[in-house]
């Protein structure tokens, strides 16, 4: 009968405390990974989402505010900017490509995006370029057609041919519909970016949608700005940001988003306290649960001192069983972390697009179940220490 | 050379009034090897501690005491508990099953801080004494009787020079009394392990030939009669 017998035996001798102690640190070893993988993984994604483009232009204003309008389909515009403003920069030589956006309306809560064609010839990350699944079509300028994100088509349950009434402004209001109507011609394959949640329609059909102000009918939200040279956008950061004072230049659009973060660091480190709180609470829980259950244990201590058990081996026995408690607990940690981090995702998706992977490997896969096992066996060292200095002859009789 | 050996050992505890109460006091005692002998002793005459400090539970105050040529008393805390593990038997009153471990995980439990744990021997001990279908059954799921034959089994899976036995049939009824006693010592006897056994049951000790007065033995026990006995 070896010591992991005994540890096995009294296990399951205490299965209900047992069970509730390994459940607790589960939740705070899954909460724990789910907390720094969410952190880590947004990080990453938010800033290396660019749609293909190195910055972005608009109305004067916050340029996160501008990034995430036009990146990341969320916020409002913080305004407009005229169409020669779009031409000029356009023309400018270090410009590979630009291409406008005008926002405005949604239907059913999901914003139609007005641009041209050009941004679907474009890579938008690596050498990905957007695709219709087969039986669509890209649509054509100046025309009522549209062309759908997966992940938008599929919420919406919109498929090729079926024909709908956008609705304005940024937020479905049912009163707000326009008369327009557009027909679907094409659903993008899914790129896992935010361009999945987004209805794209021609630029001059959100310009010009009844009911628009006449006045703006050729203004356009955002430009998105391929540059030939990155270089070149420390040049035009001089020229709209330094100089000018009609519109901002949003560049690099990676840095942009890490100000979010900086923004929404104590956000970060609130997540992690609450993380650790927990973690310390399971700790505490498994320190308490075989504490507690030493007065009744010290019998069998004693009986066991009394065959020819060294202190020594009474006291790894205890240890063991709370690091087994631990990695019972971490065990079902990687299954709560799964559902948790895949809600979490689920979640993160459908409100920005990002897609995070909650499958992928991450360090925090190692050292919070092993950090934890080891806690959770240091908190056997106290009620150890009990079983340590157990008395034989007194508990030998039983306690009645 | 007898297999226990006591010289002038001692052990006192404080008493509630102040100073100390001895409780064992004992000049000389020995046992031979394979030999078997009862003990009279009333409650309180220390009987327990007695057996406790040969069994190295309990650490004298003076005095020695050598097992196998061993002196007890002069070993250190894991050495007493290695010598306990290897060489010593011990049936309680209480029997002292652990209750999460099965009849055959009793005796395994005994053998393993030993010389190692012996399955086949384990199940022959529990064969031996009767229990050969009830060997994966609980303490909790057995009569007094069969706990006590449990214990007798756990006793002897050490294969130990020396079983100690405290009051081993105080729980017991007459009949199971007088049958449990019979396969201590017939376990005993087979397994070449000398038997010192104490109880105050005369109908017990009537079966022993080495019969002693406790009080004989330890001079700090109460003679029979004494208030408080």
């Amino acid at each position: 009968m070896t010591l992991f017998r005994i540890v096995f035996k009294s296990l399951r001798q205490h299965l209900l405390s047992t069970a509730v102690t390994a459940l607790s640190l589960a939740l705070a070893v899954g909460l724990l990974m789910t907390v720094w993988v969410v952190k880590e993984q947004s990080h990453a994604t938010f800033t290396n989402v660019t749609a293909g483009f190195d910055a972005v232009l608009g109305a004067r204003g916050s340029k996160l505010q501008l990034v995430l309008n036009a990146i990341f389909h969320l916020e409002a515009s913080p305004g407009n900017i005229r169409w020669s403003d779009y031409q000029f920069i356009r023309k400018n030589r270090a410009v590979q490509l630009a291409v406008p956006l005008a926002v405005g309306d949604n239907y059913r809560g999901y914003r139609l995006v007005g641009t041209e064609t050009s941004l679907f010839n474009h890579a938008y990350d690596g050498d990905k370029t957007y695709e219709v699944l087969p039986g669509g079509r890209i649509f054509e300028d100046g025309y009522k057609e549209a062309v759908v994100g997966s992940f938008a088509a599929r919420r919406l349950g919109l498929k090729v041919g079926d024909k709908f009434n956008p609705y304005h402004g940024l937020i479905f209001d049912e009163e707000a519909r326009h008369a327009d109507v557009y027909i679907v011609v094409g659903v993008l394959k899914p790129t896992n970016t935010p361009a999945d949640r987004v209805i794209w329609i021609p630029i001059q059909g959100l310009q010009t949608m009844a009911g628009h102000d006449p006045k703006a009918a050729t203004d356009v939200s955002a430009v998105l700005v391929k540059l030939r040279a990155p270089t070149a956008g420390f040049m035009l950061d001089q020229m709209y940001n330094k100089q000018g004072d009609k519109m901002t230049f949003a560049f690099p659009i990676g840095a942009v988003m890490s100000q979010l973060f900086d923004k929404i660091g104590w956000f970060d480190k609130v997540l992690e306290a609450v993380a650790y709180l927990v973690a310390l609470v399971a700790i505490g829980s498994i320190l308490a649960s075989i504490y507690n259950s030493m007065n009744e244990r010290r019998r069998d201590i004693a009986i066991m001192r009394a065959l020819g058990a060294r202190r020594a081996t009474v006291f790894s026995a205890v240890v063991l069983e709370a690091g087994a408690i631990a990695s019972l607990g971490v065990l079902i940690g990687f299954a709560f972390y799964a559902v948790i981090m895949s809600m979490a995702a689920n979640l993160i998706r459908q409100q920005t697009g990002a897609v995070l992977e909650p499958f992928v490997w991450h360090k925090v896969m190692l050292w919070a179940p092993l950090g934890m096992i080891a806690l959770g066996a240091l908190a056997g060292v106290v009620p150890a220490f009990k079983a340590y200095r157990t008395h034989v002859a007194e508990h030998l009789a039983p306690v009645s | 050379m007898p297999l226990l050996e006591i010289a002038n050992l001692i052990k006192a505890y404080p008493s509630p009034e102040g100073g100390t109460h001895t409780v064992v006091d004992v000049p000389e005692f020995s046992l031979g090897e394979a030999r078997q002998v009862g003990l009279r002793g009333e409650s309180g005459s220390g009987k327990t501690t007695f057996l406790n400090l040969i069994a190295g539970i309990l650490k004298p105050d003076s005095g020695h005491i050598f097992i196998d040529g061993k002196a007890m008393s002069d070993l250190g805390e894991p050495e007493r508990d290695r010598l306990r593990a290897t060489t010593i038997g011990y049936i309680f009153q209480t029997f002292n099953l652990l209750q999460g471990f099965t009849c055959l995980e009793n005796v395994l439990l005994g053998m393993s801080f030993g010389p190692g744990a012996d399955r086949d021997f384990a199940t022959a001990l529990l064969k031996r004494v009767g229990l050969e279908s009830r060997l994966n059954h609980y303490p909790r799921q057995l009569s007094t009787g069969q706990q006590q034959r449990v214990a007798v089994a756990r006793a002897l899976a050490n294969r130990p020079k020396l079983v100690l036995a405290d009051e081993p049939t105080g729980n017991l009824d007459p009949r199971n009394s007088r049958e449990s006693l019979q396969l201590i010592r017939e376990a005993c006897r087979e397994n070449g392990a000398a038997l010192l056994l104490v109880s105050h049951d005369q109908p017990v000790l009537d079966q022993f030939e080495d019969v002693h007065a406790l009080h004989d033995v330890n001079r700090a026990a109460l003679q029979p009669g004494e208030a408080g006995a």
